[in-house]
């Protein structure tokens, strides 16, 4: 039952953020959904280590134990972002006319829901339409303030992810082709995995490729990731963190979902593949960031390096390098939230998003300047934060595995970005500022850069019991 | 018995030829100049989808494949353009487009590539084929689905790119009646829902960027690059 709470409460505050004349009514009705939506996923997960799967509605609506780490992923994100709005919704509002709240909380309770769906559906033809709804929903958050620059990454986001959602969706029809023919099962997951080994394998690989590509360039592969940093930099900075930290991963993991079914067949080396495009986004990314001039952007690339390693160490195969995806997944999720809210209280200081022209932040706001370190530090994967583990046991798998060229050529890649990232951040945080503008910063705002800085610290040094279940289970679900 | 084998292989006709119109209208998108004139092909593309759903749904007797067709001809030829003219509004819809990346026998030449391309795809898969008539649907539906994406790169309006995504749907639905008629119809309203919603979207933005930035030329929106 309580999976279809988590898919009406956020619809539930979605229609009631919309009330009017009472200010306050639409962030905390939005605050108070998170919250809940939270506690109830929490729950969900802790009753998908126990009993492997909690089913809603039998071939419709089910969850395991990857599902359940994605939801809680999103939800507490959610939460996250949904406290960092509060304050920061309320200032970029009274700066610039016209900007009006209730629908951005609205459409960002929808967005949520959408972005739940995706792992709570378990038929095929369903988990297409979520993905499709979380483009459709989150078109008008990217393009929220109007600006031009908004619009054409808004226009760009919705045209790319689109055309990619038409080409998946002739994927997932050839998928129901091929299982119709050997299986009488409902067409999710499970039964797909149990029929895979009886379907033609060209027909496999085919649709394979079409998901791979189209639901690829949600993800922002290379080189299908040309509107990803458009769109992950113009938006409100609490949208960027549920973008770019877990609207990715949503989709990512509808991929990852296919490769139990292709590793019973025969001849297809689909692994190789993932390795392919996970190397190549991982290596664009990384040289791509070094010379963004926009904050912001340089943290989009960010994004699209750690698909890319994530894609590399699921199709590298082993447990291991599983395990290690799947920590990625987490860590990856929570640090760039973080980076998108000190990238949100940065902006509130300084009103501006060039590197170039941001010098001693440090000294201008010392809460800015310390989430923006830790960040970068986080993200690019600097001991002891939850990704430089995550990275270190997918190099450790790869390396186990034989893959040495895989490796070696992600290890460079890792380094390239880590300098990348630190410089430009070093530029900004640390010197002389060229002005001493002092402004107070909502302390909602602060608030949520807390709550999400604590667990990507955590996830470094200890992973609770819970926790580990969880991942180790997920990890398992991607084998055969 | 005659009688029966010459109703199957008629309809089996009837479904070649909507097929060979279908692939036509995505021609014509490529083509078509006109904004309005886009739409219009758009509209006879869905009818030609809504009637191979019927000769396939009278060839296998499927109550399920009627349904289907009558919610594609509610949705894409009635809702989608009603919506398009409410929310865009009617400036939008005559405009014609001037500036060409290619011109239009080139463009055609590509398409055909493209075309013969999406066959090279769907052939092998159609060895496991139970159906004749998924060695009909299958290629063209994959045609119509690449050439709806190379429609989308050569346009740089914004109704015409919208249209090149409903029509790449189109092709992905033109296959998806033949090889998987048996999906649950409730799948189906939602994807014919999405579809609705893909419109309404993307059709606000338009009028939103025809009001800040006064064009809807969005090809020319480059402000956002690396440098």
């Amino acid at each position: 039952m309580e999976l279809l709470y988590i898919l009406c409460v956020p619809l539930l505050a979605a229609i009631g953020s919309l009330i009017p004349r009472v200010r306050i009514l639409a962030p905390g009705i939005t605050l108070i959904s998170s919250t809940s939506v939270l506690i109830l996923s929490v729950e969900t997960a802790l009753h998908t280590i126990s009993a492997k799967e909690v089913v809603a509605v039998p071939g419709w609506i089910s969850c395991d134990s990857f599902g359940a780490l994605i939801i809680v992923l999103v939800a507490l994100v959610g939460f996250a972002a949904a406290i960092f709005s509060w304050g920061y919704i309320d200032r970029i509002s009274e700066t610039r006319q016209g900007i009006i709240v209730r629908p951005y909380y609205a459409l960002f309770n929808l967005f949520l829901v959408s972005m739940l769906a995706v792992p709570l559906f378990s038929q095929v033809a369903l988990v297409w339409i979520a993905v499709e709804l979380t483009t459709l929903l989150s078109v008008f958050l990217v393009s929220f303030a109007s600006t031009p620059e908004a619009l054409e990454a808004a226009w760009k986001y919705v045209v790319l992810t689109c055309m990619g959602a038409a080409i998946a969706l002739l994927g997932v029809l050839m998928l129901y082709w091929g299982m119709s023919g050997v299986s009488q099962e409902p067409f999710t997951w499970a039964g797909l995995t149990a029929a895979s080994s009886n379907m033609s394998p060209s027909l496999l690989n085919t649709a394979f490729f079409f998901i791979l590509i189209g639901f690829g360039a949600k993800v922002g592969l290379v080189p299908l990731h040309t509107w990803l940093p458009d769109a992950h930099s113009q938006a409100p900075s609490p949208i960027c963190a549920l973008l770019s930290g877990v609207e990715t991963t949503v989709v990512l993991y509808t991929i990852m979902r296919l490769f139990p079914l292709l590793q019973g067949t025969p001849a297809a080396n689909m692994g190789m593949w993932l390795v392919i495009f996970g190397l190549v986004s991982a290596g664009v990314a990384a040289f791509l960031l070094i010379q963004a001039k926009d904050y912001k952007r340089m943290f989009a690339f960010s994004t699209v390096e750690h698909m890319g390693i994530i894609l590399v160490a699921v199709g590298v195969g082993s447990y291991g390098a599983h395990f290690g995806a799947m920590l990625q997944i987490v860590g990856h999720g929570l640090t760039k939230a973080l980076c998108f809210f000190a990238a949100g209280i940065t902006m509130l200081t300084t009103g501006n998003r060039d590197i170039g022209s941001i010098r001693g932040l440090i000294r201008i706001s010392p809460i800015a300047g310390f989430f923006l370190v830790l960040g970068a530090l986080g993200v690019a994967g600097a001991p002891p934060f939850a990704l430089f583990l995550s990275e270190l046991t997918i190099l450790k798998a790869g390396l186990a595995s034989g893959q040495y060229w895989v490796t070696g050529l992600l290890a460079t890649f890792i380094v390239i970005a880590f300098f990348g990232i630190l410089f430009q951040i070093n530029h900004m945080v640390f010197g002389k500022p060229a002005t001493m503008s002092k402004t107070t910063l909502p302390a909602t705002c602060v608030a949520a850069a807390v709550i999400i800085v604590l667990p990507v610290i955590l996830l470094g040094v200890y992973i609770p019991g819970p926790v580990y279940d969880l991942l180790r289970l997920a990890a398992y679900s991607l084998g055969r | 018995m005659l009688d029966t084998t010459m109703i199957t292989t008629t309809l089996a006709k009837l479904n070649a030829l909507a097929g060979g119109l279908f692939l036509l209208t995505a021609f014509a998108l490529v083509a078509t100049r006109q904004v309005l004139a886009c739409l219009r092909v758009y509209i006879g593309q869905s009818v030609l989808l809504a009637f191979s759903a019927v000769f396939l749904g009278a060839l296998h007797g499927s109550v399920h494949l009627f349904v289907v067709a009558a919610i594609t001809l509610a949705i894409k030829c009635i809702l989608i353009p009603w919506l398009l003219r409410r929310t865009v509004g009617e400036d939008i819809y005559a405009r014609r487009e001037i500036s060409q990346i290619l011109n239009v026998p080139m463009s055609l030449l590509i398409a055909v590539a493209i075309a013969f391309f999406a066959y090279a795809v769907a052939t092998p898969l159609l060895a496991v084929s139970l159906h004749p008539n998924e060695s009909i649907n299958l290629p063209i539906g994959m045609a119509g689905l690449f050439l709806g994406a190379y429609t989308i790169c050569v346009r740089r309006e914004a109704i015409p790119q919208l249209i090149g995504i409903l029509a790449m749907e189109n092709g992905a639905f033109f296959a998806g009646v033949s090889i998987a008629s048996g999906l649950p119809l409730i799948a189906e309203l939602a994807a014919a829902f999405d579809v609705l919603i893909i419109a309404l979207v993307m059709g606000l933005l338009t009028r939103k960027i025809h009001k800040y930035m006064g064009t809807t030329n969005v090809g020319e929106m480059t402000s956002l690059r690396e440098e």
